[in-house]
């Protein structure tokens, strides 16, 4: 290669690297901030901040969620099977919420521990299948005959 | 190899060869894009938990995966420009900005029209979201800069800069969800092990991104010739090419 060529390779090659390394460095440092949310167990060691708003997320822990006969309020459990907080949100709940499914809230934390929302949001898994497919892994039985059926079924 | 790189390098020849693989591709952009989204809008099946909302990935992944592929295009466009001076790569790079741009535009404005009634928000700022939007004014910037200047090979230099540095971006955008804590979910194909989308929706999705991924090849030549055409107006193989109807 021609040697001015050559040295115009390096300096590309050290773009990329200088430039990936400071921004490498940029993320490691504010890796704490990037993070949308806190799992549970920082919750409960106590790492995330009282009274300032934050978000936490995790699944709805089975059987957890109450709703008030009075008002919109609701109360559930977020779990990271480590930790677990209580969550109490007033205000329609997206329509993916339910028990077992992940989510993410936003709110403040009180001295108690108590998770009060103002906004909570649906986290929805990488998992697409048809509903057929679900139902099989679930173990119960096929769907109705009325259900419609798909192209390639014989696929999977 | 090199034969190849100086045949690429010479505009007469790849005017020629852009008009010929255009002819090529360009039916079979429409065939793979007609074939990939009856299938995927029509005949895959409903997903258990989304109903027929998820059908939306059969662009907001296509549309996200070739905008990422083609940064590095343009990066290695840019790369080619910087070392070896080739103006064709200055070319390329300027013709794969818009079509970037376009598609990283796509791929925001589907995930915020999926997020609304999955998620509940349009628009969240987690780690995935924002690199995303920060890859599109990439390309915007890479655009923006390429006209800042009069000189167009200052400009190559400049533009060339700006899109290697700007690579970085793209392994954070694909490891985002993995790295942080964000609300998009992982990726749901694998490319070792099991994909966590059943075959049925797997199918026409490898389908539309294959149809994408051309879509995206026609679309950059297509910008590539119409430069050509602007920058050798004057030359008499381009009026001997047009002439022959290429």
């Amino acid at each position: 290669m021609h040697p001015k060529r050559k040295q115009r390779l390096w300096v590309v090659l050290a773009i990329v690297v200088l430039s990936s390394t400071a921004i490498g460095l940029v993320a490691y440092a504010l890796r704490g901030n990037i993070n949308l949310f806190y799992p549970p167990v920082e919750v409960v060691a106590g790492s995330a901040p009282v009274d300032r708003p934050i978000r936490v997320g995790g699944m709805v822990v089975e059987g957890s969620v109450v709703r008030s006969e009075t008002d919109l309020n609701t109360r559930f459990d977020v779990t990271d099977y480590e930790g677990t907080v209580t969550v109490s949100y007033t205000g329609i709940l997206p329509d993916l919420f339910s028990e077992g499914e992940g989510v993410v809230a936003s709110g403040t934390l009180d001295a108690s521990g108590l998770f009060t929302a103002t906004e909570v949001l649906a986290k929805h898994d990488e998992n697409y299948m048809p509903p057929e497919v679900a139902a099989a892994l679930e173990g119960k039985s096929a769907p109705s005959k009325d259900a419609p059926s798909y192209g390639g079924e014989g696929s999977y | 190899m090199w034969t190849i790189i100086h045949k690429m390098g010479s505009p007469p020849w790849f005017f020629r060869f852009a008009g010929t693989l255009i002819r090529w591709l360009l039916p079979a952009v429409v065939l793979l894009l007609v074939v990939g989204a009856v299938w995927g809008l029509l005949y895959a099946p409903p997903d258990y938990k989304q109903g027929n909302s998820y059908r939306i990935i059969f662009i907001h992944v296509p549309a996200a995966v070739v905008a990422l592929a083609g940064y590095y295009v343009m990066a290695i466009a840019g790369a080619m420009s910087l070392i070896w001076k080739i103006k064709m790569a200055d070319t390329a790079m300027r013709a794969v900005a818009p079509v970037g741009a376009a598609l990283t535009f796509v791929a925001l404005v589907t995930g915020a029209i999926w997020g609304k009634p999955t998620w509940g928000t349009w628009w969240v700022w987690d780690a995935r979201i924002t690199s995303m939007l920060i890859l599109l004014f990439l390309y915007l910037g890479v655009l923006a800069l390429f006209e800042a200047y009069e000189n167009k090979a200052v400009a190559a230099k400049a533009c060339a800069v700006l899109s290697l540095v700007g690579t970085v971006n793209i392994p954070i955008i694909y490891k985002s969800v993995d790295w942080w804590y964000s609300l998009h979910q992982p990726a749901s194909i694998k490319f070792t092990g099991q994909s966590a989308i059943d075959a049925s929706m797997l199918y026409p999705l490898l389908l539309m991104i294959l149809a994408f991924y051309s879509l995206f090849a026609v679309a950059v030549l297509l910008n590539m010739r119409a430069d050509l055409l602007q920058q050798h107006r004057n030359s008499a193989w381009l009026k001997e090419q047009l002439l022959e109807g290429n």
